[in-house]
C-alpha cells in the first residue's frame, strides 16, 4: 500500500473535482434509509432496504435502449468467477474483486482511486470459490467481509484500515462472502460454511469501534427454544450459514436474513429433526438481533436447499388488504408469499418443476415425498434459484427471478464424521443427463462452448404475479443462469446469463428489447446509477466489469 | 423469448420429415439388429463379475505385493486405470503375466486359464469387483477394421487422416474408458453425448444445412457442416431448426471379438502429447 501512495497523490489531484465531491459526501443513515429517494446513487447491495433491485431512474427507456453503448470497462485482476455487487456514492464506485481486494473507483470512467488489499489466511477455506460479493457503506467508511471471517472497516477516502474484527474461526471453516447490511449505527454480517460444520450466527458491530453489538446464533443452544429440532450435538455443528445480505424493515425495525443449508448437507437421516433454523427465514430486531419471527422452507433438508436468497419486501393489497409482504422464490422450487410482520405463510407455488415434495399444507410445510436412491430429484442441487438477487418492481406488481428448469440431481447419501474444519457433506450427488458421463452444469460456466447442452437444465427468467405465483411471462435461455435482475421506473429488466448476454427485457412483457454479448458469464446482477445527468447501467461479465450508458 | 417460440414452431412441420428419416432409419436399424443380434449383447462383450471378484483374489495373492493394493506400486503404470508403458490387448496381458517381463524384473506366474482370466477381468473394470471389465483385443486388427470393414474412418479422423464429419478421435484413447467406447460401439443413441448432435437448419433462401453441434446458445449455433465447413448460424433468420438425437452413427455389426480389436486400436489413440 505505501508504494502506491505517491501515485494515488498525483491521481488526486488529475482528479480533483471527483474526490472533492466524495469528500463532502458523507453516506449518513438517514440517506441509506431513504435510498429510493436518490437513484443517481446504489447505496446497498441491492439498492433499498426492502431490496426490491428496482430503480427510480427513467432515462434509459424501451424506446432508446437500443442506443446504449460501451462507456467503459474495468478488467479485474484475479481469475474466478466474479460475483461482486458495486455500490456508488456521489460518482465513486466502491467494488471488491478476488479474494478481498476493494476498489474505489470512478464511475465515470473507471479508473481506480484506491485499492485496498486483505490477504486472507492460508487456513480459510470457503465450499464453492474464493468468492466476495461487495462492501456496504455507512458515514465516511467501507465495509469488507473476508474468506478468513474478518470484517474490516475502511477509510472511504483512501481505503485505509480503520478497525478489523474476527467473526469466526476460519480453522472452523468459518468465512464471509456476502457484502454486510448496515442498520442504524451497526454493521451487520453473516458467515459461510454450512458444508464445514459451522454453528451459523448473524452479527452486529458499532459501526465507528467494531465491538460487538449483539449475535444471533441460527442454531438454538441448550435451553433455547427450537433446540429441540436437533438430536444430541449435532447443533453445534449443524451448518446453517448465512451467506447473503439481508434486509430492513425500518417501520418494524426488524431486519430478515435467509439461512442455509444444514450439515452434512446430503444426509438428513443423520440429523433427525427439524433443524431449525437452517433453510428458514429469520426476523431479528434491528437493535438487539432478538429473534421476533422465522419461518422454515426446508424442514430436515437433505437437498441443500439454502434458503439464502434475498428477502424481497412489497407492501401491496393481499385479499383486499394493505399489506407488508415478503416475496420469496426458493432454492426449494417453490415461490412463498409471507406477512413480513408476523411470520404468517400466505401462499406458496411451484415455479419450476418440483417432486421432492408433493405440494405445501396450510402452514407452508412441506409435505415431503423423497424419491427412490438412485431416481432423480426435482429441482436439482442447486435449485430451482439460488442466491441471484431476484427484483420485484412496485409499477409492474411483478416479481422477476433467474430460474433453472428441467434440472434435476440424484442424490446420494452416506453418514459423515465431523471433523473441525473439514467438509462435512454426508454423500454427493449428480446431475441427471441424457447420456452418461456426459458433461452437466456445474457451480459456473469453466468454457466458452457450452458441452452440457439445455436438455440438462435451461436458465429463464421469470415473471411472477405473487398474487397467482404464476409466471405471467417468460423468458428463456439455452443456457441456465446465475444473473440477478434490475428493473427500473421506466419498466426495463436487465439481467445476464451464462452464455455472456447481457439483456434488456420489457418488464411487462418479456420482449427482448436489446442485448449485448459481453463474452463471458454474468453472475451477479446489474445496478444503475446517474453521475452528470447520465445514467449508467453497469454489470459484470467474466472478469470485466463493464458499464454502458446512452449515445451520445 | 421470440426465438424460442419460433424454434418450436418450426420444429413442428419438420418432424413429419424427420419421423420419414426415423422410419428409414429404424427399418435399416432392424435388419443389421437382426443379423448382429446375436453379438449385440454387452454381456458378450464383457467379463463376467464372477471373473472380476476371481481375479481380485488372486490380484491380491499374486501382484499386489509389486503393483499393491491400488495397482500403482510400478513406475509408469497403473494397473487400476488401465495405464500401461505400451497398449496392451487382453492377450498381451495374458502373455506379460504368464513369461513375466525380461531380465527378471516382473516374475512369470503360473496360473491355471481362469485365474488369468479373472486377473485380467479385474484390471479391465479397474479394480471395481461390480465394474465393467470390457474385452480389449488387438489394437493392429482393430486398426484395420478402422479403417476397413468397421467403415469407421468414413466419418471419423485420426491424426490428421480422414474427415471431419464425425468427432476427431486422435485423442479418444485418453479420454473414454473401455467401457464408455464399447457403449458407444453397440449402442450409439446412448452414449452420444449431447452437444455432437446432427442439426438440420433451412435457411431463408431454402438452403438446408446438415451438420454436427459444436455449440450453442440461445440465439446462435455453431457447426460444422457436411461441407466440413464451420458455420455459425443466428437461429432467428433460419426457417427450420432441428437438433436430431439420433445419430449419424449406427450400431455396430461386428462380431465381438471384433469389437474387443476395435477397442483395442481406440485405446491407443493417446493424443499428441
Amino acid at each position: 500500500m505505501k508504494t502506491l501512495q505517491p501515485v494515488l497523490l498525483v491521481l488526486s489531484v488529475l482528479v480533483g473535482p471527483w474526490v472533492s465531491a466524495h469528500l463532502n459526501a458523507q453516506v449518513s443513515y438517514d440517506r441509506v434509509l431513504g435510498a429510493a429517494d436518490e437513484p443517481e446513487n446504489w447505496l446497498t447491495y441491492n439498492g433499498t432496504y426492502s431490496s426490491q433491485r428496482y430503480s427510480g431512474l427513467r432515462q434509459i427507456t424501451p424506446a432508446n435502449v437500443d442506443n446504449l453503448e460501451l462507456k467503459w470497462m474495468l478488467q479485474n485482476q484475479v481469475f474466478g468467477a466474479w460475483q461482486s455487487n458495486p455500490i456508488v456514492v456521489d460518482g465513486i464506485m466502491y467494488v471488491t474483486e478476488r479474494p478481498n481486494d476493494v476498489m474505489a473507483v470512478d464511475a465515470a470512467t473507471g479508473r481506480v482511486f484506491w485499492l485496498y488489499r486483505h490477504t486472507p489466511s492460508e487456513d480459510a477455506r470457503v465450499c464453492c470459490g474464493a468468492n466476495n460479493r461487495g462492501v456496504a457503506v455507512l458515514d465516511d467508511k467501507v465495509f469488507m467481509g473476508t474468506l478468513d471471517a474478518h470484517l474490516i472497516a475502511l477509510d472511504a477516502t483512501n481505503g485505509q484500515p480503520l478497525w478489523n474484527v474476527e467473526v469466526g474461526d476460519e480453522n472452523l471453516g468459518y468465512s464471509i462472502t456476502m457484502a454486510p447490511l448496515v442498520v442504524k449505527d451497526k454493521v451487520i454480517v453473516g458467515v459461510g460454511g454450512g458444508e464445514f460444520g459451522i454453528r451459523g450466527f448473524v452479527v452486529a458491530y458499532d459501526a465507528d469501534t467494531g465491538e460487538e453489538a449483539w449475535r444471533f446464533y441460527t442454531i438454538p443452544g441448550p435451553g433455547e427454544p427450537g433446540h429441540d429440532t436437533w438430536s444430541g450435538d449435532d447443533w453445534e455443528h449443524g451448518g446453517a450459514p448465512v451467506w447473503i445480505t439481508g434486509s430492513y424493515d425500518p417501520e418494524l425495525n426488524l431486519t430478515y436474513w435467509g439461512v442455509g443449508n444444514p450439515g452434512p448437507d446430503w444426509n438428513a437421516d443423520q440429523r433427525p429433526g427439524d433443524n431449525l433454523y437452517s433453510d428458514a427465514v429469520v426476523a431479528l430486531d434491528a437493535d438487539t438481533g432478538e429473534l421476533k419471527w422465522y419461518f422454515q422452507f426446508t424442514p430436515n433438508d437433505g437437498y441443500d436447499y439454502d434458503s439464502v436468497q434475498v428477502p424481497v419486501l412489497a407492501d401491496m393489497d393481499w385479499n383486499g388488504v394493505p399489506s407488508k409482504l415478503m416475496l420469496w422464490a426458493n432454492r426449494n422450487g417453490y415461490f412463498y408469499v409471507l406477512d413480513r410482520v408476523t411470520g404468517e405463510f400466505l401462499s406458496g407455488t411451484p415455479f419450476v418443476k418440483v417432486n421432492w415434495s408433493s405440494g405445501l399444507d396450510k402452514n407452508g410445510r412441506p409435505i415431503p415425498t423423497p424419491q427412490p436412491p438412485g431416481s432423480p430429484t426435482w429441482p436439482g442441487n442447486q435449485g430451482g434459484t439460488n442466491w441471484y438477487p431476484p427484483s420485484y418492481s412496485p409499477r409492474t406488481g411483478l416479481f422477476y427471478v433467474s430460474a433453472w428448469e428441467n434440472y434435476a440431481t440424484i442424490y446420494e447419501k452416506e453418514e459423515s464424521q465431523y471433523q473441525p474444519g473439514r467438509m462435512f457433506l454426508g454423500g454427493g450427488f449428480t446431475v441427471l443427463t441424457t447420456v452418461p458421463g456426459a458433461p452437466t452444469i456445474g457451480i459456473g460456466r469453466t468454457s466458452p462452448i457450452n458441452n452440457w447442452t439445455d436438455e440438462v437444465g435451461r436458465g429463464a427468467v421469470l415473471a411472477l404475479d405473487p398474487h397467482t405465483g404464476k409466471a405471467k411471462w417468460k423468458f428463456e435461455q439455452f443456457d441456465v443462469s446465475d444473473s440477478g435482475m434490475l428493473t427500473t421506473a421506466s419498466d426495463l429488466l436487465f439481467t445476464g446469463g451464462r452464455e455472456g448476454y447481457f439483456h434488456a427485457l420489457d418488464a411487462r412483457t418479456g420482449e427482448l428489447l436489446w442485448r449485448a454479448s459481453l463474452g463471458a458469464q454474468i453472475v451477479m446482477a446489474p445496478i444503475t446509477f446517474m453521475m452528470n445527468g447520465e445514467q449508467y447501467v453497469s454489470v459484470i461479465s467474466g472478469h470485466t466489469l463493464v458499464t454502458f450508458g446512452l449515445r451520445d | 423469448m421470440r426465438v424460442m417460440v419460433s424454434k418450436i414452431r418450426h420444429r413442428i412441420p419438420s418432424f413429419i420429415s424427420l419421423s420419414v428419416f426415423l422410419l428409414s432409419a429404424f427399418a435399416l436399424l432392424l435388419t443389421t439388429t437382426e443379423q448382429s443380434s446375436a453379438q449385440s449383447s454387452d454381456a458378450d462383450h464383457q467379463y463376467t463379475s464372477e471373473d472380476i471378484e476371481a481375479g481380485s483374489r488372486v490380484y491380491v495373492a499374486e501382484c499386489a505385493l509389486c503393483h499393491q493394493r491400488n495397482g500403482n506400486g510400478v513406475d509408469g503404470v497403473d494397473l487400476r486405470l488401465g495405464q500401461f508403458r505400451r497398449p496392451l490387448s487382453d492377450n498381451d496381458l495374458r502373455e506379460v503375466i504368464t513369461t513375466g517381463i525380461s531380465n527378471g524384473r516382473m516374475p512369470g506366474l503360473d496360473l491355471r486359464q481362469d485365474e488369468l482370466d479373472g486377473i485380467v477381468a479385474y484390471i479391465r473394470a479397474g479394480f471395481d469387483p461390480s465394474g465393467v471389465a470390457v474385452k480389449v483385443g488387438d489394437s493392429g486388427r482393430g486398426q484395420m477394421l478402422f479403417e476397413g470393414e468397421g467403415q469407421c474412418s468414413t466419418c471419423h479422423r485420426v491424426n490428421g487422416r480422414g474427415p471431419y464429419l464425425a468427432p476427431d478421435l486422435s485423442d479418444i484413447g485418453a479420454i473414454r474408458t473401455p467401457a464408455a467406447l464399447q457403449r458407444t460401439l453397440l449402442e450409439p443413441s446412448s452414449a452420444l453425448l449431447p452437444i455432437n448432435r446432427p442439426v438440420r437448419a433451412v435457411t431463408q433462401d431454402g438452403q438446408t444445412i446438415r451438420g454436427r453441434r459444436l455449440n450453442e446458445d440461445t440465439y446462435t449455433v455453431q457447426l460444422i457442416d457436411s461441407e466440413e465447413r464451420l458455420l455459425s448460424l443466428i437461429k432467428s433468420d433460419l426457417v427450420e431448426y432441428e437438433v436430431s438425437e439420433t445419430p449419424t452413427m449406427e450400431p455396430t455389426t461386428l462380431s465381438s471379438d471384433e469389437v474387443a480389436d476395435l477397442i483395442g486400436y481406440l485405446l491407443t489413440l493417446g493424443g499428441l502429447r
